[in-house]
């Protein structure tokens, strides 16, 4: 006979009601809304599609904001700078991850757990998103630059790649492929000015034509021999046998004309590979091969170095659920999640060693081991013929150089247009620099 | 007798002014119409104008990233009430400063626009850390000051400008009839302005509903407008053309079709004033 007025039974039931509600009011208390600010690209759309199953898991929810990246990037300084903590998670470049980390900015994200396999992730990379030797940000793609050719048009001209192009070959390849006629240019590269786009292409050239932005004792050099040869080289080559407007073609620009079938050779993301060789977007994805990025006297910092990468600001008060956020996003097995779902072609690239053990992903893209060998050629540290006192390939990691590389960019592009020529946009920029620098306090 | 104009003149004013008005319109024509094609028909070239596959892959495209009805319904609370809260304040400034002017009224009419003349970023630090300590960063409410703020300039200048076509002696006969000031001003002064009103408030509507700069740096995830739904849509990385112009679509058609059913209140108040 069923008695609820027995002590005993009562004391259970209350003492099950109170376990219950603590552990119901413990799952409250611990299940956080995060905000996370990204750039729109295609990893963190499918990013955005598949993490309803980390919150599902968690418990936590996220809050998504979309924005432009110059936006994101002025929105997020903004935030990080006045302490504002709106964002619990950011997406951030190579460029910002050791000046922000340096600066105190973000939390560290050494201690992402022992599943996490730091190891997996190449040193390279791990090494530009660190400051100090702390890791400040974790990446969820990473890129080199490389050469984009179209095998048909070689063939049928008779020319065959070498293992390493020179930037002379580029030139003579560009000359013969020529015929605007039929709707194919030489060459396409970017022109569009900006640090993150004209620059991004000059800058690997200029360190393989064996010049640096600075000297070390911080002294630009943008008026010498190098910068002239390399820029009067570029901006012959882009006039002869480049399309017409280079000077306001960016990547996306040049992404869709190569995919169209109108450029012979194209050197630029490696990340751009997934899309050239997705018969889909791309008219030449059966036509197209790739080999690595152009040398001229050395082929120190011929490719660049970029990944994007997440990170949490000082300012957050989550920072329990944002790393597990991290942790979950840019594991192995995301990748591994991303593959199975949305097909191996999709999977984030050139961040895990394991990504490119797995037969499954370089099975299904061919070009794998070319982006990982030009991965592994990028050093960040080491990619001047000289030495020099920063870090960065087609950037230097410190907070003035996104100033002066937008003002060299303009200049550069300003030449390619036919305003101004090589030397005026060269001394032009030189004397930008220097004013910018003594301002800084790196010249005394 | 309104003077005969010209039949050639006559035809030549109306080329011009279609002219004109086809050229202004083409940018929001040509927006409209990028939205329907694919991303690769986005950058053809040559571009094609009316004959090309119609889809509405990049529609399916925004309706599936992001939620549109949040930040329309975000839009519309921060552009009307910023313009109501702006109205608030501005009918009885205007009024004192047309009906019973001082010695300083013109200085400081003057120094109101002049606050319009620093560019926005220069303040942007020490509002975001107004904003931060006063718990209004991504929260409608901040941006409704923030845009009152912004746009009070430009209400009190333009009711100014209506109210002082209003013959004054119409307010001191009601005030012979022992109308208040409260009355004076409801009752008399703002029917009498509808028209003003009317085209001030569709303006600043328009304004605010436009508004990409504090928009964008005072929201995170919960107040954003449709400004940042279509910055969401801009891409470092591929193509994006015809997502983004089916956002700002989207995004402009409400306003647009706003504007399109009041246009004759506007251009009335815009150009006659209100009593004439």
């Amino acid at each position: 006979m069923g008695d609820y007025a027995t002590p005993s039974r009562g004391l259970f039931r209350s003492a099950a009601i109170g376990l219950v509600a603590a552990s119901a009011f413990g799952s409250l208390a611990a299940a956080e809304e995060l905000t996370i600010a990204t750039v729109n690209n295609s990893d963190m759309i499918v990013m955005q599609k598949l993490s309803p199953q980390w919150e599902a898991a968690t418990g936590h929810t996220l809050n998504w904001v979309v924005l432009e990246e110059n936006v994101l990037r002025q929105r997020v300084t903004t935030d990080i700078a006045t302490n504002g903590g709106q964002f619990d998670i950011i997406t951030i470049g190579a460029y910002e991850a050791p000046i922000w980390g340096a600066a105190g900015w973000l939390k560290q994200l050494d201690d992402l757990g022992e599943g996490y396999d730091y190891d997996d992730i190449y040193e390279s990379v791990r090494n530009g998103l660190s400051a100090n030797g702390n890791l400040y940000a974790v990446p969820f793609y990473a890129e080199s630059s490389f050469t984009f050719y179209r095998k048909d048009l070689f063939e049928a001209a008779g020319i065959e790649m070498p293992d390493q192009i020179t930037y002379a070959q580029l030139a003579e390849y560009a000359k013969k492929l020529h015929d605007p006629d039929n709707g194919v240019y030489g060459t396409c590269q970017r022109g569009k000015a900006g640090w993150g786009e004209n620059m991004a292409f000059v800058g690997p050239m200029v360190n393989t034509f064996g010049g640096r932005w600075f000297d070390m004792d911080w002294n630009p050099q943008l008026d010498t021999q190098p910068w002239k040869d390399a820029v009067n080289y570029y901006v012959d080559l882009m006039n002869s046998y480049g399309p017409p407007g280079a000077s306001s073609n960016g990547h996306n620009e040049n992404r869709a004309l190569f995919a169209d079938g109108k450029c012979a050779t194209w050197v630029d993301a490696t990340s751009a590979a997934g899309f050239i060789y997705n018969p889909n977007e791309s008219t030449v994805a059966d036509k197209t091969d790739f080999t690595a990025a152009p040398i001229n006297v050395t082929d120190k910092g011929a490719g660049w170095f970029w990944a994007w990468a997440l990170a949490i600001p000082n300012s957050s008060g989550k920072e329990a659920a944002a790393k597990s956020f991290l942790e979950w996003s840019t594991s192995k097995d995301y990748v591994k999640l991303v593959g199975e779902t949305e097909g191996w072609v999709a999977a984030p690239p050139g961040t895990r060693m394991s990504t490119y053990a797995n037969e499954m992903y370089v099975s299904a893209a061919p070009f794998a081991q070319t982006v990982e060998a030009s991965i592994l050629a990028a050093n960040p540290a080491d990619a001047t013929l000289e030495p020099v006192p920063y870090t960065g390939v087609q950037f230097v990691a410190i907070p003035e150089f996104q100033g002066i590389g937008t003002y060299v960019g303009n200049q550069i592009s300003a030449a390619l247009a036919g305003t101004i020529s090589v030397d005026e946009a060269l001394a032009n920029s030189q004397s930008f620099a220097v004013r910018e620098m003594t301002k800084a306090g790196y010249i005394k | 007798m309104a003077r005969a104009v010209p039949a050639r003149r006559k035809m030549l004013t109306t080329i011009l002014g279609w002219g004109v008005g086809l050229t202004i319109f083409f940018p929001i024509l040509w927006t409209f119409l990028t939205g329907f094609k694919t991303e690769a028909e986005a950058i053809a070239s040559p571009p094609s104008f009316l004959l090309f596959d119609w889809t509405l892959s990049a529609y399916d495209a925004v309706n599936q990233r992001t939620d549109y009805l949040k930040h329309f319904w975000n839009s519309v609370v921060i552009s009307f009430g910023s313009t109501g809260l702006g109205l608030l304040i501005a009918v009885p400034a205007a009024w004192a400063m047309a009906f019973v002017p001082a010695k300083r009224t013109k200085d400081i009419l003057m120094w109101m626009l002049s606050t319009k003349m620093l560019p926005p970023v220069g303040v942007l630090i020490p509002i975001y850390l107004i904003f931060r300590d006063a718990g209004l960063l991504d929260t409608r409410l901040g941006l409704v000051i923030v845009l009152t703020l912004i746009n009070l300039p430009i209400i009190v200048w333009m009711l100014f400008t209506y109210f002082r076509e209003i013959p004054v002696d119409i307010l001191e006969a009601a005030r012979m009839d022992g109308a208040e000031l409260r009355s004076e001003i409801l009752f008399v002064l703002v029917p009498m302005a509808v028209p003003g009103i009317a085209s001030t408030l569709l303006l600043n509507v328009i304004l605010a509903w436009n508004e990409a700069f504090w928009t964008l740096n005072l929201t995170a995830a919960k107040a954003a407008p449709l400004t940042a739904f279509i910055a969401s849509f801009s891409s470092p990385e591929g193509l994006f053309y015809a997502k983004l112009s089916a956002a700002s679509t989207m995004a402009i058609a409400p306003i647009l079709i706003v504007g399109w059913f009041s246009q004759k209140q506007l251009v009335r108040g815009l150009t006659f004033g209100a009593v004439k």
